[in-house]
């Protein structure tokens, strides 16, 4: 029998990032008991890594720019298949939520006029993203760390939640985890419980993502009974760095080519210009000089094929390579340096100069940088209600990257920053709404405690069995070649074999060493959740046979109506855990109201 | 060919010692993907914090060969040949090996009285860019901890930790000082209550700091400057009184805070 420590809140929130913490402000200032998760220090979530911008539809720089044509380009980046309702309050609330950070202290770059100003990025119309410098994530999650540490919301910091609880009526009841500096196990009893965990990149070889990126809250929640949907939906980010090795995958922020940059081959060629897809042509310059023009001013030309949905820039990207043009690394060039000022750069871009010059030797004043796809977003998530971020659990919510439907399946560059502060705070109204009135949580069921802690802790047991960082090191080989930027049905076959090779694995490892601090054990507790999204991942791009967004099938090259009106629904129907079976079944996407469609005639 | 010998402090709060790894170097690795590769091969249970491994998140700071650095942000090759030492921070009380209890920035951290800007216009607030960029410097700390790690002040003086916010928390509140919103007056507290007087100017603080933010020249010496007009100019005062805009004390500031 394990000892634990309890807590008993109002709502608890998983996940400290961008969307934990706009969720945990509002249900405090509903004047509830609030606890705030997080696996890593408080302000380490992987927030701090965005960049560019925050993206809402002010109107600072360009008046013409409004939420409809901001849902619009939402829509359209997402290959229509957003959860439309979510898109919709996105684009109309993302203004306010930007004006707020600015009341608890934050400080974006400003207009000549003195308002907050706003720069250009992939598929958005107009300049449309609020920005400071390049590290607008720092800004956004430092604002709203120090807002939540100022209404004294409590924190437990380095605290892995390993499962959720569910009470007789099947609603959610809590949370059992651990404290990762002492291996001393933790229970949360709560009325309403918010999943803010972010994605699962760290289950690719090549990622943005840091080690906290391993689908925990996908997971669980999948565990837990809710669904998931459209997992197979990955962004895989254009311009990652590839060189030197040890850094390949880190971010290089869409910025650069906001501000100027342009990709170039081997050949010195700007091969985007070859790449314009259909959808895209009518607003999408033809020639160097055009699009040259549009840069100073958006109606002297039109948009610059490299500033196209973060999708269509990555597959040119991996072709371009594939026929043999790319970079001496693998990648391709990056080019601002013969484009703007180096002091323009400097200015605009400080974090991406200093991460070059550091890591990579390069100065990127006075050389193009060599970048290729790096995978960074996953599109897919857990199933919600738009208004309320609710899930189909009574009492879960989810807010952020673990929620799936805003983004459709491909994501706008500034679009994630939006919906981490819409509907986190959305998903805070939606749990105090459900929490007012509602009696505490039952008492913990002390045998499922039980039955979770052992399991965490057979790791220990073993004398010998297999370390958990080749499995992880195997599992992102796999998926970054069988489930990566372009996929195949045999590749994604031989994937859902692999993978189940892999959780056989997964339950004969063994770690030595104590409970305190111990990286080797906090993996092996990771791994279960990784090979859960991994799985769900492969199933959905086995199944939805068509080329969309995020998701590319060289067996099937074009996107088909048929499967652009179904998301791709994953449950656990019978049984709960890695080694229980997933079950997928395509389900009809929200249907759009007349209103709203009438927006797409109109832009035709 | 195991070419790099890896000194790293393991052990806990009860003690520890300097273990020697060998591994072979790859090219344009950091030590961070040496730790890494430590773990993957030879030290499953190396403890050690990190997250986004670009020099963003400030999560990785250790004493490489005696000097604050990110580990994800410095180069095995600008190290010096030989053994490489890698050391825990020292200010910090041991949790494991390379991991440190940093609460003490945490609880600083609630001591701030909070931003409090007046009623948002509408449309929101306009400040110039030349104004925001001064608050703009401080933010961009990444909450490193090194500058209050290289800190004699609490480095070589446990007791002053309960009195002295640190150089972290001097550009908090410098930031919060020269915010062109902020109405909360908080100079009587960093000086009586955050030990700002503490800071003898060493510069220690700027040296280590990854973001080089200028964190005695821009901040802490401006703060001293203010803190010390706010106590004993009676003019500045009077002035405080008459003019429009008035702050609100410290004492009614920190009551802010429960």
């Amino acid at each position: 029998m394990a000892d634990y420590e309890h807590h008993s809140y109002d709502v608890i929130i998983i996940g400290a990032g961008g969307a934990g913490l706009r969720a945990a402000i509002e249900a405090k200032q509903r004047g509830l008991r609030v606890a705030l998760i997080c696996k890593s220090l408080l302000g380490k979530a992987h927030t701090v890594m965005a960049e560019g911008g925050v993206a809402a539809a002010m109107g600072n720089v360009y008046p013409e720019d409004n939420w409809q044509v901001h849902f619009r380009d939402t829509m359209r980046g997402g290959k229509m298949l957003n959860n439309w309702r979510m898109a919709q309050l996105h684009a109309q609330e993302a203004p306010d939520r930007v004006l707020e950070l600015e009341q608890w202290g934050a400080l974006f770059d400003r207009t000549k006029d003195g308002k907050i100003t706003q720069r250009d990025f992939g598929g958005h119309r107009y300049a449309r993203l609020a920005h400071v410098g390049d590290r607008t994530g720092l800004e956004l999650i430092r604002t709203l760390q120090q807002k939540a540490v100022s209404m004294d919301i409590d924190v437990f910091m380095e605290c892995k939640i390993l499962r959720l609880l569910r009470d007789d009526n099947g609603a959610v009841s809590g949370a059992v985890g651990y404290w990762r500096p002492t291996g001393e196990f933790i229970t949360f009893s709560a009325k309403a419980v918010i999943l803010a965990t972010g994605g699962v990149g760290k289950s690719w070889k090549y990622t943005s993502n840091s080690w906290e990126g391993t689908g925990d809250g996908h997971a669980i929640a999948l565990w837990a009974g809710a669904e998931l949907i459209d997992m197979e939906c990955i962004q895989f980010h254009p311009t990652g760095m590839v060189w030197p090795l040890s850094v390949r995958g880190i971010l290089v922020t869409e910025g650069v080519r906001g501000d100027g940059g342009v990709l170039r081959n081997s050949e010195g060629k700007r091969f985007m210009f070859d790449y314009v897809a259909d959808m895209f042509r009518a607003e999408t310059a033809e020639s160097e000089e055009e699009a040259d023009k549009w840069y100073d001013d958006h109606t002297a030309g039109r948009r610059p094929p490299e500033l196209l949905p973060r999708d269509e820039v990555a597959r040119s990207i991996n072709t371009e390579v594939k026929a043999g043009r790319g970079s001496p690394h693998g990648g391709v060039f990056l080019d601002i340096a013969s484009r703007r000022s180096a002091e323009f750069i400097r200015r605009r871009l400080p974090s991406m100069y200093h991460q070059f010059m550091e890591l990579a030797g390069v100065d990127i004043t006075a050389t193009p940088m060599e970048v290729g796809p790096t995978c960074h977003y996953i599109m897919g998530g857990v199933r919600v209600d738009a208004d309320t971020a609710a899930t189909g659990i009574p009492g879960l919510f989810a807010a952020g990257e673990v929620a799936g439907g805003m983004h459709g399946s491909n994501r706008l560059g500034g679009n994630s920053l939006s919906d981490l502060i819409v509907f986190g705070r959305r998903a805070g109204m939606g749990a105090a709404d459900y929490v007012e009135g509602r009696a505490d949580a039952q008492t913990l069921d002390v045998q499922q405690v039980q039955s979770i802690i052992d399991e965490s802790l057979e790791p220990f047991s073993r004398e010998t069995g297999e370390n958990p960082y080749d499995i992880q090191r195997d599992l992102q080989e796999l998926m970054q070649s069988n489930v990566g930027i372009i996929r195949t049905g045999a590749e994604l076959d031989e994937a859902l074999t692999q993978l189940e090779a892999l959780k056989v694995r997964v339950d004969n490892i063994s770690v030595k060493g104590g409970r305190v601090y111990n990286p080797a054990w906090n993996l092996a507790t990771d791994l279960p959740a990784m090979l859960t999204v991994s799985t769900c991942a492969a199933l959905g791009a086995q199944a939805r046979k068509e080329s969309r967004g995020g998701h590319t099938r060289e067996d099937f090259p074009k996107p088909d109506p048929e499967f652009g009106k179904v998301n791709m629904v994953l449950s656990q129907p019978n049984g709960s855990g890695m080694n229980a079976e997933v079950k997928l079944d395509p389900q009809p996407i929200l249907i759009m109201p007349d209103d709203l469609k009438a927006l797409f005639e109109e832009a035709k | 060919m195991a070419d790099l010998t890896m000194r790293i402090w393991r052990g806990d709060q009860d003690g520890g010692e300097l273990v020697d790894y060998e591994i072979d170097s790859q090219e344009g690795e950091v030590v961070l993907d040496v730790i890494h590769r430590l773990q993957a091969t030879q030290a499953p249970d190396l403890a050690c914090r990190w997250n986004c491994k670009a020099g963003k998140c400030g999560s990785c700071s250790a004493e490489i060969n005696g000097m604050p650095r990110l580990m994800c942000m410095t180069r095995m090759d600008q190290l010096p040949e030989g053994p490489i030492t890698i050391t825990p921070m020292r200010t910090f009380p041991i949790i494991r090996d390379l991991v440190t209890d940093v609460s003490f920035n945490f609880e600083m951290a609630k001591r701030v009285p909070a931003f409090n800007p007046p009623a948002m216009p509408e449309g929101g607030y306009r400040m110039q860019q030349i104004d925001v960029e001064r608050g703009q410097e401080f933010r961009k700390c990444i909450e490193c901890f090194m500058c209050q790690n290289v800190c004699h002040v609490i480095r070589d003086h446990e007791e002053n930790k309960v009195n002295y916010a640190g150089p972290r928390f001097f550009i908090r509140y410098a930031e919060l000082e020269m915010h062109p919103l902020d109405t909360n007056d908080r100079r009587e507290l960093v000086r009586e209550k955050m030990g700002l007087g503490l800071c003898n100017i060493t510069k220690c603080c700027t040296e280590v700091c990854p973001e080089h933010i200028k964190i005695t020249d821009n901040a802490i010496i401006p703060l001293k400057e203010r803190a010390v007009d706010a106590h004993y100019d009676p003019v500045a005062w009077l002035g405080r009184k008459i003019t429009r805009r008035t702050k609100r004390s410290a004492a009614e500031a920190a009551a802010d805070r429960p």
